[in-house]
């Protein structure tokens, strides 16, 4: 049997990647957006494993509304990226500084 | 014991692959990192007894997000070396985050125990159990107000995916609905009355 605080750990060891990558590659929006991916699915391995050692079934459905939300997520942030890179032929953060359209 | 050797074969494999996500020079190779390591967490799921959600994760994530995420990739012509800039220069403060934040998970996880019942194995379900059955009980009984609201949801993230995407170019033939169905007969054919020819 895993021990649940190794489920734990691996989950926060992806995490904490995942916060790595948002710091070192802030320039680029399509990678920050693949690490907020990762970071869900951080969240939802501990939702899993306390779902799955407290014997509960909640923890699972949470996880369910977590992709949902996830895929509608990286839908209209990819689309807001179609339309960023369509304006200024850039994804670089650095370009993206005017609130003009 | 094979399902502890699975875990952790499978739980390096995913580290590594998170950490191809993070460092991997190429966003198409991120991308396909990125798919690598839902595919390693949903062995893993599997291995928790989360077998709907390990197979949604392979068929929703990897099979319809993943694909759309490639093809947003290798639509636009991005300039890597400019994105690049500054890699290493943050990289150091990145790792340190990084390693400041496992080791609170770590501290928290290990040290404080979090008063759970480390030791007690979870119940063995019964033969015959389905979680995907159970989990649809759960899903059409209890949670059924937040199921319907996540599929509006849904709904509007097509809707303004759509939106957001469509584009008008000047030039473009398209076709006005509202006139096509407005128009009327007399506006589109002129019944001329005149007298026949005579044979030349």
């Amino acid at each position: 049997m895993i021990p649940l605080s190794h489920v734990l750990l691996l989950s926060g060891i992806l995490f904490s990647l995942a916060v790595a990558g948002i710091f070192i590659n802030r320039k680029n929006v399509l990678l920050l957006l693949m690490c907020i991916e990762l970071m869900l699915l951080a969240v939802n391995f501990n939702f899993i494993a306390f779902s799955h050692y407290l014997g509960d079934l909640s923890g699972q459905v949470f996880v369910f509304f977590i992709l949902t939300v996830a895929a509608a997520e990286s839908a209209i942030g990819l689309a807001i990226l179609v339309v960023l890179f369509r304006e200024r032929r850039s994804i670089n953060v650095e370009d993206l500084d005017a609130m003009r359209g | 014991m094979i399902v502890d050797v699975l875990f952790y074969v499978f739980g390096a494999t995913l580290v590594a692959a998170a950490l191809g996500v993070v460092t991997a020079r190429n966003p198409v190779h991120c991308a396909l990192f990125l798919v690598f390591a839902f595919l390693n967490s949903a062995v893993i799921w599997l291995l928790l007894e989360a077998e709907f959600l390990a197979v949604t994760l392979v068929v929703v994530y990897v099979g319809a997000v993943m694909v759309l995420w490639l093809f947003v990739v290798m639509m636009m012509d991005i300039d890597v070396a400019r994105l690049r800039q500054g890699f290493t220069r943050y990289a150091p403060l990145g790792a340190l985050v990084a390693l400041v934040v496992a080791a609170q998970i770590g501290i928290v996880v290990w040290v404080k125990r979090l008063g759970l019942p480390e030791a007690s194995a979870p119940v063995a379900k019964p033969a015959g159990y389905s979680n995907t059955a159970e989990l649809g009980q759960l899903l059409y009984t209890k949670y059924l107000y937040p199921f319907e609201v996540a599929a509006v949801i849904l709904l509007v993230a097509i809707v303004a995916a759509i939106t957001l995407t469509m584009r008008r170019r000047a030039g473009q033939k398209v076709q006005d609905v509202a006139r096509q169905v407005a128009v009327r007969a007399r506006d589109r054919v002129r019944v001329v009355k005149m007298d026949a020819e005579g044979r030349q």
